[in-house]
């Protein structure tokens, strides 16, 4: 079974440098990691694989520069190989050119499975995993806690907000893996090492026949128009309890629309 | 693999692992709870066979990769003194063992089914005067037959295989007062996992959660094969581990200042009294600020001399050197984040007492700073002998 795990390399959110006032979006020319948010993927994609007994994983990623860092992490983790989509031409993509990126170089692995991260932790659209499913006119299954697969059907726990539901849908499909549902494992001192030589395949739009015009700023359909602060943190309200605490608490997360 | 890129990868995936843990693992340990958890996790990820070849199953990491490992460990809060062990006493095997020692026990030691972090050495009344010491092994047919006592043997009592340091031929049959002095692999448990018959560990409960004990051997017969080497050369044999072990100690000196530097400077500058951060006023920051340059400078001895060890050059000065700068900067960091935290760095749950505590071994084991002084005096300066 060939699973793809889409990952991001991000810069670390430790040290996440700083908006571009010009573009209005993340500078990228720092040390970049993988996403935690997709190391899900990866460990879920990595547990199908043991679990079929065959097969392995394979990552996807895209970066304007030739960035390997946060692939390596991933494939330490026990990742086989991966693709990296490399062109300078990306830079500004917005979700849907990342999209048809990622589809284009997801064609390359001929998957079974492809596993995503539900967002990524800088962009947070959340709306690449439904466009590579569209895009691919594959199945697109969302919030996943739990995935079993058995005679090229995936049955899938989907979270919502009460529960899950359970679905089955046919391979291969997108999978979208929500952040915390497995344990990512730490990688071995050996596995670093393997890392290393494992393959990964840099290729530029050309290669997977995209024009560098429909991607990137120059293909962007979105555009971010202002950027601001966060608003700073307010301050909590204190409840001296004078015999009626319990009922003003409940008043306040009424006003909140929380219970 | 010294690769500048290498190392920063060892750094960042061994500092994940730790910090699983945190302090509150560590202190929870406190007194005397051995860290089977964090050592079980940290073998299995295969850290602690760093430095035994990849043809007997380890990483073949240097030296300098395998102090980074113990230093991001004392870094994160930690205490690597509970595994540190693992990593080096196997170089006493791996240097001076025959192959088929090496192909039997150094698979097993990188992948963690077999124990080997306690060294026989010290004794109650040696000390540092390895020469001096009492423990015998004598041949009796196909056996050796070994009686003494060991002290400070720390890890014993979680260890499957112990290095041990025994008197072959009596000193006053010795030229030198070092001769005659014989390396044994000698295993403490038997297949029940209970200790073989002959031989007494009994813990001692000491200032620090160290898991040191002391050894006692009655007639404990152990196989002629358990001699390690050339009869007659333990001394030499041993001392090419201490460099090893002077440096990977070093850094963890080094992984200890930094913790107390980074915790003293942050509750420096979050700190108010008298209405603003205590790191405004020069007798709080000043301390800190020295601190950071001691480290800084006993770093760089720590990595020069772990670049002449993974070289192959001599590298005694600069390893003994690397020991006694870095554990006297990480002291001095403890000092000023004990005054910075002022009570509160009393408070266990700040864990700054606890790491002082840890810290503090430094500059006495595993030789005492005066010893190292006296090495640099007479073997560097060519002074005369100090004692």
């Amino acid at each position: 079974m060939i699973v793809v795990v889409c990952v991001k390399q991000i810069p670390d959110p430790a040290d996440p440098g700083a908006l571009d006032p010009d573009t209005k979006t993340l500078k990228r020319d720092v040390k970049l990691i993988l996403d935690e948010s997709d190391s899900y993927g990866v460990e879920m994609g990595l547990q199908l694989v043991d679990a079929a007994g065959e097969g392995e994983v394979r990552l996807v990623s895209m970066v304007p520069n030739s960035e390997v860092s946060g692939l390596r992490t991933a494939l330490a983790m026990g990742a086989e190989s991966a693709v990296l989509v490399s062109d300078e031409a990306l830079a500004g993509s917005d979700a849907l050119s990342t999209a048809k990126v990622l589809a284009a170089a997801i064609r390359r692995c001929e998957p079974d499975l492809v596993l995503t991260g539900t967002e990524s932790s800088d962009g947070y659209t959340g709306t690449v995993p439904a466009q590579v499913a569209e895009l691919m006119d594959l199945p697109s299954v969302t919030f996943a806690k739990e995935i079993a697969v058995a005679d090229g059907v995936a049955t899938v726990k989907r979270q919502t907000e009460d529960g899950y539901d359970e679905i089955e849908c046919s391979l291969p499909a997108v999978v979208s893996v929500t952040a915390g549902v497995v344990e990512p494992r730490y990688p071995s001192f050996k596995g670093i090492m393997a890392a290393k030589n494992k393959p990964v395949d840099e290729v530029d739009l050309a290669a997977l026949g995209i024009d560098p015009g429909t991607v990137g700023w120059a293909g962007a359909g979105q555009e971010i128009t202002d950027i601001a602060e966060a608003p700073a943190r307010e301050a909590g309200e204190v409840i001296v309890d004078e015999g009626d605490a319990h009922e003003r608490i409940l008043a306040f997360l009424d006003d909140l629309k929380i219970l | 693999m010294t690769d500048a890129h290498d190392l920063e990868t060892v750094r960042t995936e061994v500092r994940r692992l730790a910090d699983k843990y945190g302090c509150e693992y560590w202190r929870g340990l406190e007194p005397d709870r051995y860290p089977d958890e964090f050592v079980a996790d940290l073998t299995s990820h295969g850290w602690l066979g760093a430095l035994i070849p990849e043809e007997y199953g380890g990483g073949g990491l240097s030296l300098t990769g395998a102090s980074v490992i113990l230093e991001e460990i004392a870094a994160s809060g930690g205490n690597p003194s509970a595994c540190h062990a693992q990593m080096y006493v196997m170089g006493t095997l791996l240097r001076h063992g025959s192959d088929d020692q090496k192909r039997r026990y150094l698979p097993e030691i990188a992948d963690g089914h077999l124990r080997l972090q306690a060294f026989g050495v010290t004794e109650p009344v040696a000390g540092s005067d390895t020469g001096s010491i009492r423990t015998r092994a004598e041949r009796d047919g196909d056996t050796w037959r070994i009686n003494g006592q060991k002290i400070w043997t720390s890890r014993a009592l979680h260890s499957d295989l112990m290095v041990l340091l025994a008197r072959t031929t009596p000193a006053d049959e010795c030229e030198r007062h070092t001769d005659g002095l014989s390396v044994f692999l000698i295993h403490l448990r038997d297949p029940a996992g209970e200790l073989v018959p002959g031989l007494t560990i009994n813990p001692i409960p000491t200032m620090m959660n160290h898991s040191t004990t002391e050894v006692f051997f009655d007639d404990m017969e152990v196989p002629a094969g358990a001699l390690v080497g050339t009869e007659g050369n333990g001394f030499r044999q041993i001392l090419d581990g201490m460099n090893a072990e002077r440096i990977l100690i070093a850094a963890e000196c080094i992984g200890d200042g930094r913790f107390f530097v980074e915790r003293a400077s942050a509750y420096a500058s979050e700190r108010e009294v008298f209405g603003r951060p205590i790191g405004m006023n020069q007798g709080v920051q000043f301390p800190i600020a020295r601190a950071y340059a001691d480290l800084q400078a006993a770093d760089l001895m720590r990595y020069r001399a772990a670049d002449l060890f993974d070289r192959g050059e001599p590298c005694g000065p600069e390893a003994n050197m690397a020991k006694l700068l870095a554990s006297e900067a990480s002291w001095a960091a403890g000092n000023a984040a004990l005054d910075t935290h002022g009570g509160f760095g009393f408070a266990v749950e700040y864990d700054i007492e606890r790491k002082f505590r840890e810290t503090r071994l430094y500059k006495v084991a595993p030789v005492t700073n005066n010893l190292i002084l006296s090495f640099l005096g007479e073997k560097v300066l060519g002074m005369p002998r100090s004692y």
